[in-house]
């Protein structure tokens, strides 16, 4: 396959990439600093070239009901926003999640609560991880530190969502948004025919075509038994998931006797203390969680108990440390260092950070 | 090699398109780049900046506090990325509007006087080019030739008849550049 180089930001490669893997639309609402996506789309006007639908919805409650309609009828659909429009999205999510539907969503972090702020941030990572809607589901959520992944994710994305019929988001922020970076682009990949997702997708609301039976796509089932063999099959999925697609990186970590856990820009950052310390002799390495759901639990025990103490570094006031001290199941310290409300945190910042916490 | 730059100015100098076209040029000559716009009510009349980090390995972190070299084009800038400048490292300015000229004695300091030159060629919009040409007198970090591809990639093609204009401006820049302390 072809595969060209760009220098593009994060937003624009998420709009680039949709485009290229096949997706069949994307629905969305402006907000900075994720604006670029929309921008992209609209540049690039791939509705008349892929076939692919744009639009900018009323709102985001509009964008996400897009999307479940797009996504039940077996649609490759998507949207992006920022925090506060995420927010608003999260009653949909539930919905997509409740009715087994495949979809991708992006969310751009700023710093909050509220309408905080335009600058870049974590603090979504509860909201993502652990289920800002109602209802016991589960994003499957993908945290890109680079250009390329941004690229990568959505077809990544894609696949994710139609493997477990359920809403993949890719959690970034306003850095790796904003961040022009080289990437590899690849060829254009076509839509999926409707006889592709009818072979395929048996759940999809296609009509009702060879079968003749009704497909009903619903998140709401009033018998409590029915209810919980619904919520049994989306949990057996969940443990699939967990099992077979959590994804993480390591950094330097074999000779390590400290270790940050970070992901996102925040990881990016820290690779550059990893640098730093170890220039003074500080042995520390860097684990960083690739899926926040799910979380690299197993990985981060193995490594994490090896290690004399862990640092979650975190664009927020100490979220995914929750999930690390789990992880390492109070066997050894964690700590966390974070700067929050639309600030980032300085390699050199973090570097004293690890230097306070080794002493 | 790992070169990492802040470009600071007012938004309106061409400070992000001067990092875009650095960036398109390391691109051109095979390095890892990135290029991290401060983005948001910063950039409304007010300054604007971009770090450009050009590299033969993966890159780290794309926003830093410490710089190899800080390109600097107003005082706003001046008071907040002089101290950002690592020991022994790059500090060029363009000494136009400025008032408080840097003082620190362990970084090398060149001028550039771009706005003035520009204006009495007649060129303002090459503004940006002065200076960057500047920079590459110091820091040959791009050929020439990766330059001129790295404008063909980063200018739209309606624009591309004024490439050798930008180029002429490149050249002054290395020409004007002036030491005003060295280590």
């Amino acid at each position: 396959m072809a595969k060209e180089l760009k220098l593009m930001k994060g937003n624009e490669a998420i709009a680039e990439a949709a485009i290229r893997c096949g997706a069949d639309g994307y629905f969305g609402y402006p907000i900075t600093p994720q604006s670029e996506v929309l921008e992209h789309l609209m540049a690039e006007r791939p509705y008349l070239t892929t076939g692919m639908v744009v639009l900018q919805a009323e709102s985001e409650l509009a964008s996400i009901n897009m999307v479940y309609a797009g996504a039940a009828a077996g649609k490759r659909v998507m949207t992006s926003s920022s925090s506060p429009g995420f927010s608003l999205m999260q009653e949909g999510l539930s919905y997509i999640a409740g009715a087994e539907l495949p979809a991708l969503c992006v969310n751009v972090v700023r710093g909050g609560p509220g309408l905080g702020t335009i600058q870049p941030s974590q603090s979504d990572y509860f909201q993502t991880t652990k289920g800002g809607g109602h209802g016991d589901y589960r994003l499957i959520t993908l945290a890109p530190a680079s250009v390329q992944e941004m690229y990568d994710f959505v077809e990544l994305g894609f696949d994710l969502a139609f493997k477990y019929r359920n809403p993949v988001a890719i959690l970034s922020d306003g850095v790796i948004g904003q961040v022009m970076e080289k990437i590899m682009i690849d060829d254009y990949k076509p839509r999926w025919t409707d006889e592709y997702i009818e072979k395929n997708c048996p759940w999809a609301a296609t009509g009702h075509r060879s079968t003749g039976k009704h497909r009903i796509v619903t998140s709401l089932e009033l018998e409590a038994l029915k209810q919980e063999a619904i919520n049994n099959r989306i949990q057996a999925k969940y443990r699939e998931c967990e099992k077979n697609d959590t994804r993480y990186e390591a950094i330097q970590c074999d000779d390590a006797e400290y270790l940050f856990v970070a992901y996102g820009s925040a990881a990016r950052i820290c690779m550059k203390a990893v640098e730093l310390a170890r220039a003074e002799g500080i042995k520390v390495g860097l684990v960083r969680p690739i899926t926040l759901w799910p979380f690299p639990t197993q990985a981060i025990k193995e490594i994490g108990g090896r290690m004399k103490k862990i640092m979650s570094v975190e664009m927020n006031a100490g979220q995914m440390i929750e999930d690390v001290k789990l992880a390492v199941e109070g066997k050894v310290p964690v700590e966390h260092y974070g700067r929050y409300g639309g600030v980032i945190p300085t390699p050199v910042e973090i570097f004293e950070a690890l230097k306070k916490m080794v002493k | 090699m790992t070169e990492e730059i802040i470009i600071a100015g007012f938004g309106g100098q061409g400070v992000l398109s001067m990092g875009k076209i650095l960036a398109y040029a390391g691109i051109m000559q095979d390095k890892e780049v990135s290029w991290l716009p401060s983005y948001g009510p910063e950039m409304r009349g007010g300054t604007s900046n971009v770090t450009v980090i050009l590299s033969d390995e993966r890159i780290c972190s794309p926003y830093l506090n410490q710089f190899d070299t800080a390109i600097i084009l107003n005082q706003q800038s001046m008071d907040k990325f002089e101290s950002a400048v690592k020991p022994g490292g790059l500090l060029i300015y363009d000494p136009n509007g400025i008032s408080h000229h840097p003082t620190r004695k362990d970084i090398n300091i060149y001028q550039v006087a771009a706005a003035d030159k520009a204006n009495e060629l007649g060129i303002a919009k090459l503004f940006n080019m002065i200076v960057l040409g500047g920079f590459l007198k110091i820091k040959p970090l791009v050929t020439p030739e990766m330059l001129h591809k790295g404008l063909e990639k980063s200018l739209p093609e309606r624009h591309h008849h004024l490439i050798p204009k930008n180029e002429e401006a490149v050249e002054i820049g290395k020409s004007i550049l002036t030491p005003y302390h060295t280590i």
